[in-house]
Protein backbone atom coordinates (compact mmCIF):
# COMPACT_ATOMS: atom_id res chain seq x y z
CA UNK A 1 0.00 0.00 0.00
CA UNK A 2 0.90 3.34 -1.04
CA UNK A 3 1.80 4.98 3.03
CA UNK A 4 1.45 8.78 1.45
CA UNK A 5 -1.59 8.41 0.12
CA UNK A 6 -2.66 6.64 3.56
CA UNK A 7 -1.17 10.01 4.91
CA UNK A 8 -2.79 12.58 2.65
CA UNK A 9 -6.35 10.49 2.79
CA UNK A 10 -5.82 10.85 6.71
CA UNK A 11 -5.29 14.35 6.43
CA UNK A 12 -8.21 15.16 4.88
CA UNK A 13 -10.52 13.26 6.86
CA UNK A 14 -8.80 14.25 10.14
CA UNK A 15 -9.27 18.10 9.53
CA UNK A 16 -12.81 18.05 7.91
CA UNK A 17 -14.84 16.63 10.64
CA UNK A 18 -12.41 19.18 13.18
CA UNK A 19 -13.15 22.20 10.67
CA UNK A 20 -16.69 21.71 9.36
CA UNK A 21 -18.40 23.38 12.86
CA UNK A 22 -16.07 25.92 12.84
CA UNK A 23 -15.87 27.18 9.18
CA UNK A 24 -19.88 27.32 9.77
CA UNK A 25 -20.08 29.18 13.18
CA UNK A 26 -21.68 32.57 13.02
CA UNK A 27 -23.51 31.49 9.31
CA UNK A 28 -25.90 28.74 10.78
CA UNK A 29 -27.65 29.49 13.86
CA UNK A 30 -27.67 26.68 16.71
CA UNK A 31 -30.80 26.01 18.56
CA UNK A 32 -30.09 26.57 22.31
CA UNK A 33 -31.32 23.12 23.14
CA UNK A 34 -28.25 21.75 20.73
CA UNK A 35 -26.28 24.86 23.05
CA UNK A 36 -26.61 23.52 25.99
CA UNK A 37 -26.11 19.66 25.01
CA UNK A 38 -22.69 20.32 23.40
CA UNK A 39 -21.76 21.85 26.60
CA UNK A 40 -21.91 18.65 28.20
CA UNK A 41 -19.43 17.02 25.28
CA UNK A 42 -16.04 17.64 27.59
CA UNK A 43 -17.24 15.13 30.25
CA UNK A 44 -19.08 12.58 28.00
CA UNK A 45 -16.70 12.30 25.22
CA UNK A 46 -13.34 12.21 28.16
CA UNK A 47 -15.16 10.10 30.39
CA UNK A 48 -16.10 7.48 27.56
CA UNK A 49 -12.45 7.63 26.55
CA UNK A 50 -11.19 7.25 29.74
CA UNK A 51 -13.58 3.92 30.63
CA UNK A 52 -12.44 2.45 27.59
CA UNK A 53 -8.69 2.79 28.33
CA UNK A 54 -8.96 1.76 31.82
CA UNK A 55 -11.85 -0.87 32.72
CA UNK A 56 -10.97 -2.73 29.45
CA UNK A 57 -8.06 -3.89 28.83
CA UNK A 58 -6.97 -6.30 25.29
CA UNK A 59 -10.61 -6.21 24.50
CA UNK A 60 -11.58 -7.51 27.58
CA UNK A 61 -13.44 -5.73 30.63
CA UNK A 62 -11.19 -5.84 33.46
CA UNK A 63 -12.43 -5.13 36.68
CA UNK A 64 -9.31 -6.48 38.98
CA UNK A 65 -6.04 -5.77 40.81
CA UNK A 66 -4.48 -7.00 37.95
CA UNK A 67 -5.44 -3.98 36.28
CA UNK A 68 -2.80 -1.52 36.88
CA UNK A 69 -4.52 1.15 34.88
CA UNK A 70 -7.76 0.61 36.96
CA UNK A 71 -5.34 1.51 40.00
CA UNK A 72 -4.16 4.41 38.51
CA UNK A 73 -7.48 5.81 37.68
CA UNK A 74 -8.79 4.84 41.19
CA UNK A 75 -5.88 7.35 42.58
CA UNK A 76 -6.09 9.80 40.40
CA UNK A 77 -10.25 9.92 40.99
CA UNK A 78 -9.93 10.36 45.01
CA UNK A 79 -6.78 12.66 44.88
CA UNK A 80 -9.50 14.75 41.65
CA UNK A 81 -12.10 14.68 44.61
CA UNK A 82 -9.44 16.57 46.68
CA UNK A 83 -7.57 18.80 44.97
CA UNK A 84 -8.25 20.94 41.35
CA UNK A 85 -4.41 20.74 40.88
CA UNK A 86 -3.91 18.40 37.40
CA UNK A 87 -0.48 17.85 38.07
CA UNK A 88 -1.00 16.49 41.36
CA UNK A 89 -3.86 14.13 40.21
CA UNK A 90 -1.95 13.27 36.98
CA UNK A 91 1.46 12.24 39.78
CA UNK A 92 -1.10 10.81 41.97
CA UNK A 93 -2.23 8.06 39.12
CA UNK A 94 1.45 7.65 38.11
CA UNK A 95 2.81 6.98 41.16
CA UNK A 96 -0.02 4.98 42.23
CA UNK A 97 0.31 2.65 38.70
CA UNK A 98 3.76 2.34 38.96
CA UNK A 99 3.68 0.81 42.87
CA UNK A 100 1.15 -1.50 41.34
CA UNK A 101 3.16 -2.58 38.59
CA UNK A 102 6.07 -2.91 41.01
CA UNK A 103 4.68 -4.60 44.04
CA UNK A 104 1.21 -6.44 42.43
CA UNK B 1 -6.76 43.24 22.88
CA UNK B 2 -2.92 44.63 23.07
CA UNK B 3 0.12 42.24 22.05
CA UNK B 4 1.15 41.70 25.64
CA UNK B 5 -2.42 40.52 26.32
CA UNK B 6 -2.49 38.56 23.30
CA UNK B 7 0.95 36.45 24.27
CA UNK B 8 0.10 36.43 27.81
CA UNK B 9 -2.76 34.51 26.56
CA UNK B 10 -0.70 32.21 24.40
CA UNK B 11 1.85 31.56 27.15
CA UNK B 12 -1.13 30.88 29.77
CA UNK B 13 -2.09 28.14 26.99
CA UNK B 14 0.45 26.48 26.72
CA UNK B 15 1.37 26.45 30.25
CA UNK B 16 -2.35 25.64 31.59
CA UNK B 17 -1.68 22.60 28.76
CA UNK B 18 1.63 21.05 30.30
CA UNK B 19 0.39 18.49 32.58
CA UNK B 20 -1.65 16.98 29.58
CA UNK B 21 1.07 17.38 27.22
CA UNK B 22 3.90 15.89 30.01
CA UNK B 23 1.24 12.87 29.71
CA UNK B 24 1.17 13.17 26.05
CA UNK B 25 5.21 12.11 25.47
CA UNK B 26 4.78 8.55 26.24
CA UNK B 27 2.11 8.45 23.26
CA UNK B 28 4.10 10.05 21.16
CA UNK B 29 7.14 8.25 21.81
CA UNK B 30 4.63 4.91 21.59
CA UNK B 31 3.21 5.62 18.31
CA UNK B 32 6.54 6.94 16.24
CA UNK B 33 7.81 2.77 17.85
CA UNK B 34 4.91 1.39 17.14
CA UNK B 35 4.31 3.08 13.62
CA UNK B 36 8.38 1.76 12.67
CA UNK B 37 8.36 -1.34 14.09
CA UNK B 38 5.03 -2.54 11.50
CA UNK B 39 6.98 -1.30 8.54
CA UNK B 40 5.97 2.85 7.96
CA UNK B 41 9.12 4.46 7.11
CA UNK B 42 10.82 6.84 9.02
CA UNK B 43 9.55 9.60 7.07
CA UNK B 44 6.15 9.04 6.66
CA UNK B 45 5.61 7.97 10.49
CA UNK B 46 7.21 12.05 11.25
CA UNK B 47 4.12 13.27 8.19
CA UNK B 48 1.65 11.57 10.22
CA UNK B 49 2.11 13.14 12.99
CA UNK B 50 2.52 16.28 10.81
CA UNK B 51 -0.20 16.45 8.55
CA UNK B 52 -3.00 14.33 10.28
CA UNK B 53 -1.96 15.32 14.35
CA UNK B 54 -4.72 13.09 16.22
CA UNK B 55 -3.08 10.84 18.50
CA UNK B 56 -6.23 8.24 17.98
CA UNK B 57 -6.23 8.00 14.78
CA UNK B 58 -2.79 7.72 13.97
CA UNK B 59 -2.67 4.63 16.70
CA UNK B 60 -5.15 2.84 14.92
CA UNK B 61 -4.20 3.07 11.09
CA UNK B 62 -0.88 1.95 11.97
CA UNK B 63 -2.71 -1.06 14.18
CA UNK B 64 -4.51 -1.73 11.18
CA UNK B 65 -2.01 -1.47 8.92
CA UNK B 66 0.08 -3.90 11.36
CA UNK B 67 -2.95 -6.54 10.22
CA UNK B 68 -3.05 -5.43 7.06
CA UNK B 69 -6.26 -3.83 6.66
CA UNK B 70 -7.21 -3.04 3.13
CA UNK B 71 -7.05 1.21 3.07
CA UNK B 72 -10.85 1.87 2.54
CA UNK B 73 -11.33 -0.07 5.87
CA UNK B 74 -8.61 1.82 7.70
CA UNK B 75 -9.99 5.38 6.27
CA UNK B 76 -13.45 4.67 7.60
CA UNK B 77 -12.26 4.05 10.91
CA UNK B 78 -9.96 6.87 11.17
CA UNK B 79 -13.03 8.96 9.98
CA UNK B 80 -15.37 7.59 12.97
CA UNK B 81 -12.85 8.16 15.26
CA UNK B 82 -12.53 11.36 14.45
CA UNK B 83 -16.27 12.49 14.59
CA UNK B 84 -16.04 13.14 18.39
CA UNK B 85 -13.78 16.20 17.13
CA UNK B 86 -16.83 17.39 15.41
CA UNK B 87 -18.63 17.61 18.78
CA UNK B 88 -15.91 19.47 20.16
CA UNK B 89 -15.52 21.94 16.99
CA UNK B 90 -19.34 22.21 17.78
CA UNK B 91 -18.93 23.10 21.35
CA UNK B 92 -16.61 25.80 20.72
CA UNK B 93 -18.74 27.25 17.47
CA UNK B 94 -19.70 30.12 19.95
CA UNK B 95 -15.98 31.08 20.31
CA UNK B 96 -14.89 31.27 16.92
CA UNK B 97 -17.87 33.19 15.25
CA UNK B 98 -16.54 36.42 15.23
CA UNK B 99 -13.02 35.25 14.22
CA UNK B 100 -11.41 35.40 10.69
CA UNK B 101 -10.84 32.11 9.11
CA UNK B 102 -6.92 32.61 9.24
CA UNK B 103 -7.68 32.11 12.45
CA UNK B 104 -10.42 28.90 12.15
CA UNK B 105 -8.39 26.99 9.92
CA UNK B 106 -4.96 26.49 12.36
CA UNK B 107 -7.50 26.40 14.87
CA UNK B 108 -9.23 23.40 13.67
CA UNK B 109 -6.04 21.89 12.81
CA UNK B 110 -4.73 21.72 15.68
CA UNK B 111 -7.65 20.72 17.70
CA UNK B 112 -7.23 17.89 19.99
CA UNK B 113 -8.60 15.73 23.23
CA UNK B 114 -5.83 17.87 24.71
CA UNK B 115 -6.59 21.40 23.82
CA UNK B 116 -10.13 21.01 23.82
CA UNK B 117 -9.87 19.42 27.28
CA UNK B 118 -7.90 22.40 28.41
CA UNK B 119 -9.76 25.32 26.91
CA UNK B 120 -13.29 23.92 27.89
CA UNK B 121 -11.97 23.98 30.81
CA UNK B 122 -10.78 27.49 30.81
CA UNK B 123 -14.09 28.78 29.22
CA UNK B 124 -15.95 26.72 32.14
CA UNK B 125 -13.53 28.75 35.18
CA UNK B 126 -13.95 32.55 33.50
CA UNK B 127 -16.82 34.61 31.93
CA UNK B 128 -14.64 36.03 30.25
CA UNK B 129 -14.00 34.05 26.69
CA UNK B 130 -12.50 37.15 24.64
CA UNK B 131 -8.89 36.80 23.12
CA UNK B 132 -9.26 32.75 24.09
CA UNK B 133 -8.10 31.67 20.11
CA UNK B 134 -4.78 32.90 21.71
CA UNK B 135 -5.23 30.75 24.36
CA UNK B 136 -6.35 28.15 22.06
CA UNK B 137 -3.23 28.65 19.95
CA UNK B 138 -0.94 28.43 22.79
CA UNK B 139 -2.56 24.67 23.70
CA UNK B 140 -1.88 23.86 20.37
CA UNK B 141 1.26 24.78 19.13
CA UNK B 142 2.87 23.52 22.58
CA UNK B 143 1.48 20.17 22.19
CA UNK B 144 1.92 19.82 18.13
CA UNK B 145 5.83 20.87 19.02
CA UNK B 146 6.01 18.18 22.05
CA UNK B 147 3.75 16.03 19.32
CA UNK B 148 6.08 15.93 16.61
CA UNK B 149 9.38 16.34 19.04
CA UNK B 150 8.62 12.41 20.16
CA UNK B 151 7.30 11.43 17.29
CA UNK B 152 10.86 11.21 15.95
CA UNK B 153 12.01 10.18 19.65
CA UNK B 154 9.88 7.16 19.34
CA UNK B 155 11.46 6.26 16.16
CA UNK B 156 14.80 6.60 17.04
CA UNK B 157 13.51 4.27 20.33
CA UNK B 158 11.41 2.18 18.16
CA UNK B 159 14.68 0.69 16.45
CA UNK B 160 16.35 0.26 20.01
CA UNK B 161 13.55 -1.13 22.52
CA UNK B 162 10.86 -2.25 20.00
CA UNK B 163 8.96 -3.61 23.31
CA UNK B 164 8.14 -0.41 24.60
CA UNK B 165 4.61 -0.13 23.04
CA UNK B 166 3.66 -2.85 26.12
CA UNK B 167 5.01 -1.20 29.17
CA UNK B 168 1.76 0.48 29.17
CA UNK B 169 2.57 4.39 29.10
CA UNK B 170 -0.42 5.15 27.87
CA UNK B 171 -1.95 5.65 31.53
CA UNK B 172 -0.49 8.99 31.94
CA UNK B 173 -2.69 10.25 29.29
CA UNK B 174 -6.04 8.84 30.89
CA UNK B 175 -5.12 10.16 34.28
CA UNK B 176 -4.86 13.47 32.72
CA UNK B 177 -8.27 13.31 31.59
CA UNK B 178 -9.45 12.61 34.65
CA UNK B 179 -7.87 15.55 36.17
CA UNK B 180 -9.87 17.28 33.67
CA UNK B 181 -13.60 15.85 33.80
CA UNK B 182 -13.75 15.03 37.75
CA UNK B 183 -12.86 18.53 39.08
CA UNK B 184 -15.60 19.83 36.64
CA UNK B 185 -18.32 17.75 37.55
CA UNK B 186 -20.59 19.87 39.72
CA UNK B 187 -23.92 20.05 38.87
CA UNK B 188 -26.21 16.58 39.36
CA UNK B 189 -26.56 16.33 35.24
CA UNK B 190 -23.00 16.52 35.51
CA UNK B 191 -22.49 13.58 37.23
CA UNK B 192 -25.61 11.53 35.84
CA UNK B 193 -23.34 12.41 32.32
CA UNK B 194 -20.46 10.64 33.45
CA UNK B 195 -21.95 7.91 35.00
CA UNK B 196 -23.98 7.47 32.18
CA UNK B 197 -20.71 7.88 29.37
CA UNK B 198 -18.97 5.18 31.53
CA UNK B 199 -21.96 2.61 31.91
CA UNK B 200 -22.79 2.79 28.63
CA UNK B 201 -19.28 2.33 27.32
CA UNK B 202 -19.01 -0.79 29.16
CA UNK B 203 -22.18 -2.42 27.59
CA UNK B 204 -21.03 -1.26 24.22
CA UNK B 205 -17.24 -1.75 24.33
CA UNK B 206 -17.81 -4.48 21.47
CA UNK B 207 -18.78 -2.56 18.83
CA UNK B 208 -17.01 -2.11 15.95
CA UNK B 209 -14.88 1.03 14.69
CA UNK B 210 -14.83 2.79 18.12
CA UNK B 211 -18.72 3.33 17.72
CA UNK B 212 -19.46 2.30 21.26
CA UNK B 213 -17.55 5.66 22.07
CA UNK B 214 -19.50 7.82 19.91
CA UNK B 215 -23.11 6.10 20.94
CA UNK B 216 -22.02 6.27 24.43
CA UNK B 217 -21.55 9.88 24.35
CA UNK B 218 -24.62 10.85 22.29
CA UNK B 219 -26.84 8.87 25.67
CA UNK B 220 -24.67 10.86 28.36
CA UNK B 221 -25.49 14.21 26.61
CA UNK B 222 -29.03 13.29 25.96
CA UNK B 223 -29.02 12.05 29.51
CA UNK B 224 -28.00 15.32 31.07
CA UNK B 225 -29.76 17.51 28.72
CA UNK B 226 -33.01 15.90 30.13
CA UNK B 227 -31.86 15.65 33.73
CA UNK B 228 -31.17 19.57 33.81
CA UNK B 229 -34.24 20.74 32.01
CA UNK B 230 -36.45 18.70 34.61
CA UNK B 231 -33.98 20.02 37.40
CA UNK B 232 -34.44 23.60 36.16
CA UNK B 233 -37.83 23.18 35.99
CA UNK B 234 -38.31 22.01 39.69
CA UNK B 235 -36.55 25.15 40.78
CA UNK B 236 -39.06 27.36 38.74
CA UNK B 237 -42.43 25.54 40.35
CA UNK B 238 -40.89 25.63 43.81
CA UNK B 239 -40.17 29.23 43.10
CA UNK B 240 -43.71 30.06 42.50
Amino acid sequence: MNEWLLIAAMTVLTFTPRYLPFGLAGKVKIPPILERALTFVPIAVLTSIITQSSLIREGELALNLANHHLIAVLAAFVTALISRRLFLIVAAGLVAFLMAKCLL
Amino acid sequence: MSTKAKSSLFLQGAVDSSPLILAAIPFGLIFGALAITTGLSAWATLSMSLFVFAGASQFIAVSLLASATALPVILLTVFVVNLRHMLYSASLMPQVENLPQKFRIPMAFWLTDETFAVVSNQLARKADSSGLHWYFLGSALAMYTVWATCTVIGIVLGQQIPDIASWGLDVAMIVGFIGIVVPNLKLRADWACAATAMFSTLMTYNWPNQTGLLFSSFLAISVAVILESRFQTVVEQNHE
